[in-house]
């Protein structure tokens, strides 16, 4: 059979269903992650792609799911094509469904380009490495774990934890410090529900945001499997942003467990083997296709940092979503919910998270020279801190030396007033560097073990106090 | 010559094609238009499974499979080092050059330079009787590495017909003619080799040279030897690539090849970006002047992430085969076996413990055996070694699952991160009680000659730690209030061990690299300290005191002092060690207690 017969003629041999999928035969041409058509009977159209073509059945992928189908009077047509976004600047102020659709009710748009929406991996030699801090003015992200532009760090939350607060704070807050270009915002949201969905688009709105946010919405009574296409989508719009247009683009990718069920349910109905707990064993190539898509590439001006939300199933750090996550992102932020429950805000553990690439977004120039070390000196004494407090709680105050009182005593002040504030409160970075050193002169400086004596000096309010004393004096 | 077949089915980076009677196993396959490469897994009569090199859409049933007779190799011979490629050996700043900075199909530029030309120095002469392994030339590579051209593996023994006179010439020319018992053959400055198939050596030695690295924990608790194997294993952010880079730059290998298998790409462009501003602390030189590296990271094809980890070992040998040092690091061996996972299910094979192939194991061990301290072919006596050294990402940082558990057999030294200590940000954080070296005894004599009490300092400090461990079981049981000054001292000076000693920061411009004497000089005043202050607390001084001295700052601030400066500050600090607690003996009279 031709190819010019095959494309654009409807097949109605569907010969199974199963879960999202379709198995169709007598079709030969096909290839491999091609585009196709699915027709109901009574006309509407859906979308799939071929995830696996043999000489006798090809396997097709259903975004908009399989419900309504059946084998007879359904059938497919092939497009000879891979699956691509129209792109154009006009998608920013704009809403499309999770299979990029308009949903807003406006125009459809007029397409610069076509690109195809799985991207192609960055040739790792034409990576620039990220090296901008973000202020994002919430103290323990900034001090502890910074973002960087470029970056990959999810939230990794736990259902009701108020990892969307977090999230519209740092949209609201988060700048690159003596740039005036705002972030353009790309908003890919899977398997959330209404509420939530209305919850970002209102607080898009009432920050004046919205002309520079393109939405991607699935929600949880959407399709299933249009997730698997959302982050793509969505990120290839970010790509045609920041690679074409040059801009600075935050992409928010919520949430990420929902797009990983999506891709087990692919796996189950494929009869895969499963890997670790159900989940497919190419989980983490494929959510690296998705988190690698973050970056800066060599002679480019613009950027994507991503901000993927994941809700980690049972608050388990170790399930496979969240260990697969930290295994390819530049770091992690993670919401405790014992914190959360002594009404903390933001409740996020400044322990297990981390950003890798600290190092290179921070110091003289672009933050302060005692960021790091400063930095380091609150993570070993909140640390020690917590340690002690258990050992408190087992054996009561007794249990311990003057010094450890005093290392309890800068936790609970680090937690109430460092970690802690308010929803829109913005600290630029001096203030929290500065927040940090108060907390920190609770101990001894012979504690200091991970500070050069030079930035004590210049930096502890016990030094700068005692100069601003003398100056008075003299 | 090649055969050709057609594609009967298609399945992600898996194909499987029929009419293809006459192909080999592991023979490297070009498929339809596009000529993706892929090479063949599985034969089954005319039957192959093959896995693609390259991405696989638009692939469709019934397009051409044309065999290439040749099983996937590398290219061997001068301008490797300082080469960045992906999993099969293709340079990856040309792809640049040719395609922009994506990755996409359909290109493959040769590994070498082919019209680049190197000053080439013969070293025999005519009629020369040549065995395999004999150098016949020399070509500086870079200015750290002389690269031997040697008479290739095939060639047993022959005579040299010709040799070309010093000058320039491109890798593909013709340098030689030998004459063997099959015939005459045609030497240039490169050849090819099997990726999958070891090199061969003469004999392999004992390795009792201890590979040094500059890392304080690892240098003076767990070493690798030359030619040793060493894992890494540790959950997502325990420092296992932070270790792999800092070895990379700091380990006394000859050469160096670093391997980002499935890993991440800004990982890959650090070291890029990093490498060719560092110098080596030998030489003076730059790290780019005898580094590879192998980069095949998470979003590239996962069939190229499987042979990565045999394209990085092959060039490890050939530069082994020519008498140097080198050593591999692998980044990470999870994402291999993954890869092997993922194909092997592909290939609906009866799955092992949590999927991964029965054969995981064996293909580890041929990995891991591919590592050794040798005497090399040839004529002359040369010793090469291959230190291997692979980190493991166990799934929710668990130590009981395959990959970690076979490796843990396979290799001698085990560096177990905590992710306790990196979450209060103490690095590198190797668990100083559950990681090992089995190579340490054999090292006893090479450490006495650095200083002969090493092996009662190394366990001094071990059970000085294991002292504080100890107390703090009981401490959490019965209270600090019951500690005396004497206790109180284990653990201060068990904090200035693991603040001042242990604690590195592979970041900072000086405490990055510690070299070797450092590393004992460092451990030796601190564990003095911990003598005298026992001495000072047993004659009653306060111990508070004794922590007030102003040596213990200077202690403190030990990392930081450069290497060339040490020799001074060890006997400044041992002068003031002796006179301030000399003093504290005259303040506080004997006999007088607290
Ligand atoms: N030796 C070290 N010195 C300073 N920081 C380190 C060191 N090792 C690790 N880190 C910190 O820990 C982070 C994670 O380390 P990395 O090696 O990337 O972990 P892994 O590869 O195990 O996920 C780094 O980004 C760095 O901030
Ligand atoms: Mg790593």
């Amino acid at each position: 059979m031709s190819e010019v017969t095959r494309t654009g003629r409807k097949f109605f041999t569907i010969r199974e269903i199963s879960g999202p999928l379709l198995f169709v035969e007598e079709v030969s041409g096909v290839g491999y992650g091609e585009l196709l058509e699915v027709l109901t009977a009574d006309g509407e159209e859906r979308t799939g792609q071929v995830i696996d073509v043999s000489e006798g059945i090809t396997t097709v992928q259903v975004f908009q799911g399989t419900s309504d189908l059946d084998v007879k009077a359904s059938a497919v047509r092939f497009t000879g094509e891979t699956i691509k976004l129209p792109v154009s600047m006009d998608m920013l102020g704009r809403v499309f469904t999770g299979g990029g659709k308009v949903a807003d009710g406006g125009p459809e748009l007029i397409p610069e380009d076509y690109w195809d929406i799985h991207g192609a991996p960055i040739n790792p030699y034409s990576r620039e490495h990220p090296i901008d801090f973000i202020q994002t003015g919430i103290s323990v992200i900034d001090c502890m774990n910074p973002l960087v532009r470029g970056q990959k760090l999810p939230l990794f939350s736990g259902s009701g934890l108020p990892h969307k607060l977090i999230a519209s704070q740092i949209v609201r807050q988060a700048k690159v410090r003596g740039q005036e270009e705002a972030f353009t915002i790309v908003f890919a949201a899977m398997g959330i529900t209404a509420d939530e969905a209305r919850f970002f688009r209102e607080d898009f709105m009432s920050m004046g945001v919205l002309s520079r946010v393109a939405i991607f919405i699935n929600l949880a009574e959407d399709p299933a499997i249009e997730r698997i296409i959302t982050p793509r989508l969505a990120l290839t719009a970010a790509e045609y942003f920041a690679f074409e247009q040059g801009m600075h683009v935050l992409a928010i990718l919520i949430d990420m467990t929902n797009y990983c069920e999506a891709l087990r349910e692919i796996s189950a109905a494929r009869m895969e083997i499963p890997g670790r707990r159900g989940y497919p064993g190419y989980m983490y190539t494929d959510l690296a296709s998705i988190y690698e898509r973050a970056g800066r590439i060599r002679g480019k001006s613009g950027s994507i940092t991503q901000m993927p939300i994941l809700t980690m199933p049972d608050d388990d750090i170790t399930h496979p979503i969240p260990d697969l996550t930290g295994y390819i992102t530049e770091g992690q932020i993670i919401l405790d919910r014992k914190v959360h429950k002594t009404g903390l805000y933001p409740p996020i553990d400044p322990l297990p998270s981390l950003s890798r690439l600290m190092d290179k977004g921070i110091g003289p120039g672009k933050t302060r020279e005692d960021h790091k070390q400063l930095s380091d000196q609150l993570y070993y004494a909140y640390a020690e801190g917590k340690v002690l407090r258990e050992t408190a709680l087992v054996s009561g105050e007794a249990a311990l030396t003057k010094v450890d009182k005093l290392y309890l005593q800068f936790a609970d002040r680090f937690e109430r007033d460092f970690i802690g504030q308010g929803t829109s409160e913005n600290r630029d970075i001096e203030k929290t560097l500065d927040l940090g050193w108060e907390f920190l002169s609770v101990l001894p400086e012979s504690e200091f073990s991970r500070i050069d004596p030079d930035i004590i000096k210049k930096y502890s309010p016990k030094h700068t106090r005692k100069d601003a004393d003398n100056s008075l004096v003299s | 010559m090649s055969s050709v077949g057609t594609i009967s089915r298609v399945a992600g980076p898996f194909l499987l094609a029929k009419g293809m009677a006459g192909s080999r196993m592991y023979e490297l396959v070009r498929v339809g238009e596009a000529g993706v490469i892929g090479e063949i897994v599985r034969l089954d009569g005319e039957k192959a499974a093959i896995q693609a090199y390259e991405e696989t859409i638009g692939i469709k049933p019934g397009e051409k499979v044309v065999g290439t007779g040749k099983p996937l190799s590398v290219e061997l011979g001068p301008g490797l080092v300082g080469q960045i490629y992906d999993g099969i050996q293709r340079p990856l700043s040309v792809i640049q050059d040719l395609i922009g900075p994506r990755i996409r199909r359909g290109v493959a530029p040769p590994a070498l330079d082919h019209k680049k030309k190197w000053s080439f120095q013969p070293m025999v002469k005519e009629k020369t009787k040549i065995l395999s392994g004999d150098a016949i030339g020399m070509v500086q590579e870079t200015p750290l590495v002389k690269h031997w051209i040697l008479v290739p593996p095939w060639i047993k023994e022959g005579f040299v017909e010709s040799i070309v006179p010093e000058g320039k010439y491109e890798v593909t020319h013709p340098i030689a003619q030998v004459k063997t018992t099959e015939g005459s053959e045609k030497l240039h400055l490169m050849h090819s080799w099997p990726v999958r198939q070891p090199r061969p050596y003469k004999t392999m030695l004992p390795t009792d040279v201890p590979l040094l690295t500059g890392q304080r924990i690892i240098d003076a608790f767990f070493p690798t030897a030359k030619g040793g194997t060493a894992t890494i294993p540790g959950g997502f952010g325990a420092g296992k690539t932070v270790m792999l880079q800092s070895l990379a730059q700091w380990a006394d290998a000859d050469i160096v090849i670093l391997v980002g298998c499935g890993e991440r790409g800004n990982e890959m462009a650090d070291v890029i970006e990093k490498f060719p501003k560092l110098k080596d602390y030998r030489s003076g030189k730059l790290l780019m002047n005898r580094t590879v590296i192998v980069a095949n990271t998470s979003d590239m094809p996962i069939a190229a992430r499987e042979s990565s980890i045999y394209t990085a070992i092959t060039l490890a040998e050939y530069y082994r085969d020519m008498g140097y040092d080198v050593a591999v690091m692998a980044d990470s061996t999870s994402r291999w076996a993954e890869a092997l996972r993922e194909i092997s299910g592909r290939l609906e094979e009866m799955p092992g413990e949590e999927g991964y192939p029965a054969y995981l194991a064996s293909r580890l061990a041929e990995f891991y055996a591919r590592a050794g301290r040798v005497t090399t072919c040839g004529s002359d006596e040369k010793c090469g070694s291959i230190t291997a050294i692979g980190a493991v990402s166990p799934p929710g940082g668990d130590f009981s699952e395959p990959v970690t558990g076979h490796t843990l057999r396979l290799t001698r030294v085990f560096w177990a991160l905590d992710f306790s200590l990196a979450h209060r940000r103490h690095f590198p954080a190797i668990n100083w009680f559950m990681s090992y070296s089995e190579y340490m005894r054999s090292f006893e004599s090479w450490y006495e000659n650095v200083g002969p009490d090493w092996p009662k300092l190394r366990e001094e400090a071990m059970s000085l730690l294991k002292e504080e461990e100890e107390l703090k079981e009981v401490v959490s049981l019965v209270g600090a209030e019951i500690l005396g000054d004497k206790q109180r001292c284990v653990f201060e000076v068990a904090k200035m061990l693991k603040e001042y000693f242990l604690l590195q920061n592979a970041f900072h411009p000086v405490d990055m690299y510690c070299p070797i004497k450092k590393t004992y000089q460092m451990l030796r005043l601190i564990l003095e300290f911990y003598e005298r202050t026992k001495q000072a607390v047993a004659r009653g001084v306060p111990l508070t005191q004794v922590l007030s001295l102003g040596v213990k700052g200077e202690l403190a601030r030990m990392k930081i002092v450069r290497p060339e400066e040490f020799d001074e500050t060890n006997l400044a600090i041992t002068k003031k060690m002796s006179e301030q607690f000399g003093q504290l003996a005259e303040e506080t009279p004997e006999g007088e207690s607290v």
